[in-house]
């Protein structure tokens, strides 16, 4: 019980944490059909820029800067770049954000260096929040929690109750129809990618202290924002909401849950020994196959229902 | 991406001399990788140049790997994140192969063991494109991603057949030679992959121009019409999927006769990102672009890497500006000037081209500058080196290099704007001209 209820809530922390990401993505994704490669990268660098802003002014100027400059670097890159390769096509579109990744990956490395940076926790929240069977839970935990509802809370506002929210919202499956009505379209894919972006860096500013700032942190989260935002499904927020609790809870769980394949076989009175074909596979426990959990379920998910659970259309 | 390059031109009767006259980039490529290393032969000693040599070996390796992620990407359409995977896995077979020749239970030549580490290429390609080609576009995309991910993953993961994080070790020289060889030298090896480049350079280039090749261009450029001839693009896909897996396994065959291990690297996504890299670089619009891109990303990547320490943020950017400016690749803008070669004009772009050279040599130098003083200030000093050109150190600390390096790009960016204005006047001028002259013709 103990293991299960803390564990739901570490899971929460993270998933919501995923969500703070993929929300942008699945928009921008959904919009303009680019899968942009470069959203993990904002999350690093919203990070990064924290990182540096808050030696200066503190954490909680850096927490409102440091997504603010992540969002002025997205609006730049799409205006500037991004709009003329989209004559190139959509490969060429998908293969500049990677290269853009790949740049970014390199610019932090020669910015800040190698090592990961001390972007610490600030002191107020570095304590227990509240006790839980005998474990701390800690209170910047539930700082990201708070700020990741407050975002879906507000993200879900605009959305809905704007009129900039309800362009989007038709833009999100009807994108020519919406330029045929004679909103600005172009306009609206800035605004949408640099508030992806913003987002994007605003989960590296709570992230960053709360995992590790460092050089390869786009390059482990990238792809997992990734498979959460195609499990959910192209233009659905609501799938993509899903999507990253259910993934922040099952790499959680399968950090914690020490089975293997060869326990559920011992249920049914199979033993395996290491002569059994396969028995390394079969006796392997579940944390270590934990990394592999996310991509199994998106090759899955890809080949059940290629919308993904939720989406509207094809990808 | 439209089809260029790859059209089939009537295969004509001509003999040996026809042969020839055709094929002569090809063989004077294959002659010149045959002569290649004796240029660094030292004659004192009577040995070959270890650096020289290994650089050829892996520009050979790169070549077939390279060319047979253009299967996808450029004759079938499918972006793949995860072709690393069949590289890896051709090297772990191979790996385990020789280690069975050499224990004695399996006793092939070592000439033929690419026929094992291709037909562990196709195997997996088989297994894996199975799942993946059910989709294209994006979502085969992303299936590949996960793919290589889930590759690497269990690479790292298991022992018995990717020896976990070390990696499967092996020794090439297993005693079982067609040739009587020893395959101790490096040149030795280096022989045996130009011998199985070429194989498979001609097996892919073949392959081209079989119905199978024609199809896959055909649900490159448009998948529906496509199926209303009456074939079906999911069989198309599957099979350019395992082909071009084969061929990925006879590159990872051949690095790991060289390397003579095999660890998870080869698997994971920087090495999926390399053949993306050197076949976007080098054109996926003609067959030989990616050769192209292979050498030239193992030149890079031999020697800009020994001067300096970011020169993967050169080839980023270099494959960012091709991508923005020149999706067709290098070959693909060598091909632009084609028309205005055979106009006779080519003369009259060379002015303008000049022109050009200055400006560009300009923003080149100032980046350069900017990006080294940059890694100097924090990978260099972390390593205790001091930025040194030509016994003038620079201090990245001080303000001047900054300046001058700022400087530079913004002025030649300038001149190149204006520069490149001026050569898009001299350009439309010169192929109207020939337009106009073809159709007097």
């Amino acid at each position: 019980m103990e293991v299960v209820l803390v564990s739901l809530l570490n899971g929460l922390v993270y998933g919501m944490l995923l969500f703070m990401l993929a929300s942008g993505l699945t928009l921008i994704f959904s919009m303009m059909g680019v899968l942009n490669f470069a959203h993990a990268s904002m999350y690093m660098l919203g990070a990064y820029f924290a990182y540096s802003v808050s030696r200066v002014i503190g954490f909680w100027a850096a927490l409102v800067v440091a997504p603010i400059l992540c969002g002025v670097l997205g609006a730049v890159i799409e205006m500037y770049a991004l709009r003329r390769v989209h004559r190139n096509g959509h490969i060429a579109e998908l293969l500049f954000t990677v290269g853009l990744a790949f740049i970014i990956e390199k610019g932090v490395q020669m910015a800040w260096g190698l090592l990961p940076v001390p972007y610490r926790v600030p002191p107020v929240l570095d304590r227990a929040l509240f006790h839980i069977y005998g474990s701390n839970f800690h209170a910047y935990r539930g700082f990201m929690l708070l700020i990741s509802i407050l975002m879906f809370v507000a993200i879900w506002l605009l959305l809905t109750r704007t009129r900039i929210g309800l362009v989007i919202q038709a833009a999100l499956t009807h994108p020519e129809m919406v330029g045929a009505l004679g909103h600005n379209v172009p306009r609206v894919f800035t605004i949408v990618f640099a508030g992806g972006s913003v987002l994007a860096g605003l989960a590296g500013v709570i992230g960053g202290n709360y995992l590790v700032t460092e050089p390869s942190m786009a390059a482990t989260m990238g792809p997992i924002v990734f498979v959460v935002v195609v499990f959910g499904g192209l233009g659905s927020l609501t799938g993509c909401f899903l999507a990253s609790l259910i993934m922040g809870l099952v790499q959680t769980y399968a950090v914690v849950l020490d089975v293997s394949f060869a326990d559920l076989l011992a249920r049914f009175g199979l033993k395996v020994t290491s002569a059994t074909p396969l028995a390394e596979v079969l006796t392997m426990p579940l944390p270590r196959v934990g990394a592999l959990l996310p991509y199994l379920m998106l090759i899955l998910v890809l080949l059940i229902k290629p919308r993904g659970l939720m989406g509207t259309r094809d990808t | 991406m439209s089809a260029v390059g790859t059209a089939a031109r009537p295969i004509e009767a001509g003999g040996a001399a026809g042969f020839v006259r055709r094929q002569w980039p090809w063989l004077a490529a294959l002659a010149f990788a045959l002569m290649l290393p004796w240029f660094s032969y030292d004659w004192s000693t009577g040995r070959h140049s270890g650096f020289i040599v290994s650089m050829l070996s892996q520009i050979g390796i790169s070549i077939v790997f390279a060319l047979s992620y253009n299967m996808l990407m450029g004759q079938a359409g499918l972006l793949s994140f995860g072709h690393a995977v069949f590289l890896g896995l051709g090297g772990y077979v191979t790996a385990h192969v020789l280690n069975a020749t050499k224990a004695g239970s399996f006793p092939l030549p070592l000439e033929l063991t690419p026929i094992a580490g291709a037909l562990g290429g196709l195997v997996f390609a088989l297994v894996l494109g199975y799942f993946a080609t059910q989709q294209r576009a994006t979502a085969f995309a992303m299936i590949t991603l996960g793919i290589g991910e889930l590759v690497t993953s269990a690479a790292i993961m298991f022992q018995t057949f990717f020896g976990g994080e070390g990696g499967v070790s092996t020794n090439r020289m297993t005693g079982h030679s067609l040739f009587g060889l020893g395959y101790g030298a490096p040149i030795q090896v280096y022989y045996l992959i130009v011998a199985w480049a070429a194989l498979s350079v001609v097996g892919m280039l073949l392959l081209t121009r079989t119905p199978l090749g024609r199809m896959a261009n055909a649900c490159r450029d448009n998948h529906e019409r496509a199926q209303f001839v009456g074939y079906d693009p999911r069989m198309v896909r599957f099979f350019q999927f395992a082909l071009s897996g084969l061929f990925a396994g006879i590159a990872g065959a051949l690095y790991t006769l060289t390397y003579e291990i095999v660890t998870y690297d080869t698997v994971a996504g920087p090495m999926s990102a390399n053949a993306l890299l050197m076949t976007y670089i080098g054109g996926v619009g003609v067959f030989a672009g990616p050769v192209v891109g292979a050498v030239l990303i193992v030149l890079l990547q031999s020697w800009v890497s020994l001067l300096s320490n970011s020169w993967l943020v050169y080839a980023g950017v270099l494959f960012i500006l091709m991508v923005t400016f020149a999706p067709m690749g290098l070959t693909g803008l060598v091909l632009v000037h084609q028309p205005i070669w055979r106009g006779g004009r080519m003369r009259r772009l060379i002015g303008p081209y000049l022109q050009l050279l200055v400006p560009v040599l300009l923003v080149v130098l100032g980046f350069v500058l900017a990006v080294e003083l940059c890694s100097f200030l924090t990978i260099g000093a972390a390593q205790g080196k001091s930025f040194t050109l030509s016994k003038i150190t620079i201090d990245p600390r001080s303000a001047r290099p900054w300046l001058i390096a700022g400087a530079l790009m913004v002025g030649g960016g300038l001149w190149l704007r204006f520069a490149m204005r001026r050569f898009g006047t001299a350009w439309s001028a010169v192929s109207e001209e020939v337009k106009r002259a073809e159709l007097r013709a």
